[in-house]
């Protein structure tokens, strides 16, 4: 029915691979004329794809603290309520992680484990406290009576920031789940493809965050 | 809340469909007879009421006109392609590899590009035309009511007779009427087909909608938003009255029927369907404000009803 | 606390006798059938080569499946509601209003997300990598999970049935009624965890075919030479990805307001109900456009194989389906012009709603032009294609008259405006189903499905619609509003008993199918497609088995122009022999089966179920046993099966055989196209 163009490598489109695509074959992007791409891009680009769902399932969070922040139903508004300095601290951890979590990169290209456990460690460590400090002002607000069923504007703020959390608790999950098959299987592809799907997780967190500090928390020292 | 300014409503507004009545008779006055002969003569496709639903008629029927000129050939022509290109018809000229025609397709862009300017100009001028908020042109002052959705009937509050009706929405002929909706409950949909435009009612907010009856008659009136297990009963009758008809009414009401108070209006929150209409003498004051300001709690709804 | 949450023998409707005695036959027939498949000991097969299959091919039949089977489900909801209404005039019928009100939620629900959205994406999984010229999708096991959770979905809506009810708010659960004050028992959870976890699923399909239709294609296959069902799926699934993950937040706010008492949507504490309107549209209107997208796919490949012509104005379709793509997004609001938004914002919407008319007709003229010229053959794909155009135009058109805001503000939730969706959702979406399922059924099964049946069917169907949907629009004009469960208005009656005879009509087209099915299968032994080719298509498809190997392609074909398959076959009759010397086997990798998808669906619906009746301690226990699914499907060493050159050789040369003897047959006859 058709020929495989001596040129090209006899057939691109194994779908998985015990060993590394040969050299020849990475530079197939599937743009059309080299065929299919090689696992490790199709595995970012469906990442990448993941991600940008991601960001819209925040867009539309955001869109919604937007439309609700001023419906306060007689109580404190976000000047009264959000402590800058509690979150300056929450992004300089978060921040740190990500800085860790791109070390744990660099180990995981060397092939060095110990290296590769100990980054990842730290990076969880940031993010765990990040999530700690996170837990102590939901804990701080709810205290005071501002909780979440107190009116629209917080709902839509504990919303936001708490599916962030949550996102940043499923990816301590997923990092101890890395951590652990590392240890167990090695530097497999297919653990490192992963890794690389949760490196860009774990930054794609980072800039949402950014996102929430400036948009919830900064703009929220202007607002009323 | 919008507060109209009195003034605003003897602005003389040119009619948008009656500049565009005019074309295509012929084809209107075939789809006119068709519509007839389909809906009978209750409908306001047939036989509108009120100025507003004679123009929304108008649209209709032009979009419907202008679409029909392009469906119908479609129709036609893919019939007979289809037909005439059989793999049994001998005479057919075959064109096997033909697949691109720069001027077909500069014909296939530009006639419905075309054609959707010319209705995006309609819709353009006739949604601001027949805006629901925008008061009618005409000479006298309009009538007020207050319209509440709940569980599961229809509250009229006559704030310049300062009587409210349930179920049964009482107007004068020939004069514009200027609602307000809200809901006290779930969220609704004020619908009186024969007179135009139908409007949410929303709970916390009160829209504004401008209607009139040309002529006295009986036009019903629907929900047309499920709000839950009583939704199939809530209708009512709109009964447009002659002017000493409706002073008539409204002096009548006046005498008969309970006060609506709040212990009355919490009384009325209470789920309830298949409501035989009924009219109160009185009404406190406010009571619409009230409602939309949220210093009236909601309705609270109800178990489910066999 | 309780130790089955909300649960009790209460959820059980005893008192209901219809759905109860409709619940235990369903129950019955589901375990009549899983005892004739243990029985007959199928049960190893259809486990290992079925229910963990990770093949594109059988995971795109299993959605069909649950299609086909959600459509009777579905369909019964509408003859329920149809009868109710014929019967409900100054009466009560035979539904209370608590139970209509959940069958046309149900009815709504199963046919947009577990009939319509399946048959589409089946369409897409068992063609698309097929058309593109690879072996499977970018990832298999996720395409696996995808279609478990839809079925997930799909059975924790069909449980209502039978443990408590469905949700009684319309197929999208507009707040304030959705809210636990106004619809306290648990319908409305139902529907929300059911759409949650089916549209995760969907989701994943998204990500999965972008990434498959962007990054896996056969060398050669440049977008522009992509058959247009792949554009049109890759145009539904981008949607998929953008819209997705609106309506997944939407309903998950509107459960935070169920289960944990904020305040989204409420009418109290500073709640705003428009905002679900925005965003559940913000996903709804795209949703329209995921299903019709892949509709006309399919139209465009059936259009030009019956014709026997390339398709008309390739490049012209392919901007007009990314113009549609990219509108969708622009015209949300024209679902609810009454709610008094002004006059500017509803003309703005309505005029960019009407602009989604122009490429949707640019379509329609280029399939009308792609039968200019053409050899028709009225196969049953090619009549549903007809009847299609014939009955999407009257469509379109009021489609385009409720997108004049003056006008929709007379038609708006009135049955004008549930017969538009109805005509475009069943003459479109729906006829483009049966057409891809007559079209591709033979290069999933190996046979053709029997044309006289599939004719009848189509005839009836069309018919039956428009007997039962015509009424619709003048009802509409008549000022009836949707979702009554009774009338008093006389002039109604006889266009709603004309519309029952319609649904009975269809009724008889579904029994048709069903009996085409049937006869076929029994019929199969002189039905068989041994060419892989019965329709003397054009693209990839055709050029390999029927059904296909595992592997699809035993080397990956070289593509140099549009339409591959019909360059080829025209090259090969042009010289009297194939036209590609038999190449070098080398044993094919392919993905090793996985339960993964199945028992990660098994803890879905654990986990939606206990969080429905709030059984908190089963719901730590679902959750905990999908992510244990996770973690033992990431330790497995063994990812792939090796198929050996020789079965590789042996299957290629069979079909190389079959076509070479197709070719001198045609050579023989002096066909030369």
């Amino acid at each position: 029915m058709s020929t495989a163009d001596d040129a090209l490598p006899a057939d691109p489109s194994h779908l998985g691979h015990h060993n590394d695509a040969p050299a020849a074959q990475l530079a197939y992007t599937g743009a059309g004329a080299g065929g299919p791409a090689s696992k490790r891009i199709v595995v970012g680009y469906g990442f990448w794809i993941f991600i940008l769902s991601d960001v819209i399932l925040f867009a539309t969070l955001f869109a919604t603290y937007a439309v609700l922040a001023g419906n306060r139903a007689g109580g404190p508004g976000p000047h009264a309520l959000f402590d800058l300095r509690n979150t300056a601290e929450e992004t300089l951890l978060l921040l740190f992680s990500s800085f860790a979590c791109g070390m744990a990169s660099l180990a995981v290209a060397r092939r060095n484990l110990l290296w590769t456990q100990l980054t990842l460690l730290i990076t969880g460590l940031l993010g765990a406290g990040f999530l700690a400090l996170e837990a102590r002002e939901f804990a701080d607000l709810v205290a005071r009576g501002a909780g979440p069923t107190h009116s629209a504007f917080l709902s839509a703020f504990f919303t936001l920031v708490g599916c962030h959390g949550l996102h940043v608790t499923a990816g301590l999950l997923w990092l101890g789940t890395m951590m652990a098959q590392f240890w167990a299987k090695g530097f497999r592809q297919n653990i490192r493809h992963r890794f690389l799907c949760f490196t860009l997780f774990w930054h794609a967190l980072d800039i949402i965050w950014v996102g929430i500090f400036s948009l919830v928390y900064l703009i929220g020292e202007i607002l009323p | 809340m919008k507060i109209v300014d009195r003034r605003s409503m003897v602005r003389v507004r040119r009619s948008p469909a009656s500049a565009r009545a005019r074309a295509l008779p012929a084809a209107r006055l075939m789809l006119i007879l068709a519509a007839l002969a389909l809906s009978g003569c209750e409908s306001w496709i047939a036989r509108p009421a009120g100025p507003v639903s004679g123009a929304e008629r108008m649209i209709f029927l032009d979009t419907l006109v202008i679409m029909l000129l392009i469906v119908v050939p479609v129709i036609v022509a893919t019939i007979a392609f289809a037909w005439w290109y059989r793999a049994s018809n001998e005479r057919a000229r075959r064109l096997p590899d033909w697949s691109f025609s720069g001027r077909i397709e500069l014909v296939v862009w530009s006639i419905p590009a075309l054609v959707i300017l010319f209705l995006g100009g309609i819709a353009w001028i006739s949604a601001h035309d027949l805006d629901p908020a925008r008061p009618l042109a005409a000479k006298r002052a309009a009538l007020e009511i207050d319209v509440v959705a709940l569980d599961w009937k229809w509250l009229f509050i006559y704030p310049q007779q300062r009587v409210a009706s349930v179920n049964r929405l009482v107007v004068p002929a020939g004069v514009p009427l200027h609602f307000r909706l809200t809901s006290a409950t779930v969220w609704n949909v004020f619908w009186i087909p024969k007179l135009g435009s139908m409007l949410y009612c929303m709970y916390g907010m009160a829209g504004t909608l401008y209607l009139q009856a040309d002529r006295p008659g009986n036009y019903r009136g629907v929900s047309a938003m499920i709000s839950g297990d009583g939704f199939a009963t809530m209708h009512f009758d709109t009964e447009a009255l002659s002017d000493a008809q409706f002073n008539a009414w409204a002096d009548g009401v006046r005498t008969t029927g309970p006060t609506l108070d709040e212990r009355a209006y919490r009384q009325l929150l209470k789920p309830s369907s298949a409501v035989a209409p009924y009219s109160y003498r009185s009404v406190m004051p406010g009571l619409f404000d009230a409602i939309v300001l949220q210093r009236l709690p909601p309705g609270q709804g109800s178990a489910p009803t066999p | 606390m309780h130790l089955l949450g909300q649960l009790s023998w209460q959820a059980i409707p005893f008192d209901e006798p219809l759905p109860l005695v409709a619940g235990a036959v369903v129950m019955l027939c589901v375990a009549a059938v899983l005892l004739w498949i243990w029985l007959k000991g199928y049960m190893p097969y259809l486990w290992h080569e079925w229910l963990t299959s990770v093949d594109h091919k059988r995971i795109g039949v299993m959605y069909c499946t649950l299609a086909l089977v959600m459509l009777l489900r579905g369909f019964i909801d509408a003859i329920m509601m149809r009868a109710q209404q014929a019967m409900a005039f100054h009466a009560a019928g035979y539904l209370p209003a608590s139970h209509f009100d959940q069958i046309f939620s149900a009815h709504g629900t199963i046919m947009i997300f577990f009939m319509a959205m399946p048959f589409m994406i089946g369409l897409m999984n068992l063609v698309v990598p097929l058309q593109l010229g690879v072996r499977d999708v970018a990832f298999p096991t996720l395409n696996s999970v995808s279609f478990w959770l839809t079925a997930a979905g799909a059975l924790l809506v069909n449980l209502s049935l039978v443990v408590g009810s469905f949700s009684r708010t319309g197929w999208l659960p507009y707040p304030p009624l959705s809210e636990l004050t106004y619809s306290p028992d648990v319908g409305v959870d139902y529907y929300c965890w059911a759409i949650e976890i089916s549209g995760i699923g969907t989701l994943m399909t998204g990500i999965n075919f972008v990434t498959t239709i962007l990054k896996l294609r056969a060398p050669g296959m440049h977008y522009t030479r992509m058959p247009m069902f792949c554009w049109t799926a890759l145009a539904s699934n981008l949607l998929i990805v953008a819209a997705f993950p609106i309506l997944t937040v939407s309903l998950a706010l509107l459960l935070l307001d169920r289960y944990a008492g904020f305040h989204f949507f409420t009418n109290t504490g500073g709640g705003n109900a428009m905002m679900f309107m925005n965003l559940i549209w913000a996903w709804g209107h795209p949703e329209v456009y995921i299903l019709i997208l892949p509709a006309f796919g399919v139209y465009s490949e059936v259009v030009s194989t019956f014709s026997g012509k390339p398709l008309f104005g390739y490049r012209s379709m392919v901007i007009a389906t990314m113009a549609i793509c990219l509108i969708s997004f622009m015209v949300w609001l024209h679902h609810f012009f009454t709610m008094g938004a002004g006059a500017d914002v509803n003309a703005f919407f309505g005029i960019a709603s009407m602009i989604i008319a122009v490429p949707t007709g640019v379509k329609i003229f280029n399939w009308l032009f792609t039968m200019y010229g053409g050899r028709v053959r009225f196969s049953a794909a090619m009549l549903w294609s007809l009847g299609f155009m014939v009955s999407f135009v009257i469509g379109g058109m009021t489609g385009v008259m409720l997108a004049e805001p003056t006008a929709d503000f007379e038609l708006h939730n009135s049955l004008f405006l549930v017969a538009h969706f109805h005509n475009v959702i069943i003459t479109g979406v729906l006829f483009g189903a049966f057409a891809g399922y007559s079209y591709w059924f033979p290069k999933a099964f190996g046979f053709v499905l029997d044309e006289r049946l599939g004719k009848w069917a189509f005839w009836l169907w069309l018919i039956g619609f428009w007997v039962a949907w015509a009424p619709g629009y003048v009802l509409g004009l008549e000022g009836m509003t949707r979702r009554l469960q009774r009338y008093d208005v006389a002039a109604w009656r006889p266009w709603l008993l004309l519309a029952a005879v319609g649904v009975l009509i269809i009724l008889a087209a579904i029994v048709v199918q069903v009996a085409q099915l049937v006869v076929s299968i029994r019929t199969r032994a002189r039905r068989r497609d041994l060419t892989g080719d019965p329709w003397n298509g054009r693209n990839l498809e055709w050029s390999i088995a029927s059904p296909p190997p595992p592997f699809n392609y035993a080397v990956l074909p070289h593509v140099e122009k549009q339409e591959p398959y019909w360059d080829m076959k025209q090259r090969a009759l042009e010289a009297g022999h194939l036209q590609t010397p038999e190449p070098g086997y080398s044993p094919i990798e392919m993905p090793r089966n996985s339960p993964t998808g199945f028992i990660c669906a098994f803890f879905a619906v654990v986990t939606g179920f206990a969080l429905i009746w709030r059984i908190w301690w089963l719901v730590a226990l679902g959750l905990a046993g999908a992510y244990a699914t996770f973690v033992v499907f990431a330790w497995r060493d063994v990812e792939e099966k090796v198929i050996p050159a020789d079965e590789v050789a042996r299957l290629e040369r069979a079909n190389r055989a079959a076509r070479s003897e197709a070719l001198a047959a045609r050579v023989a006859h002096g066909q030369t196209q």
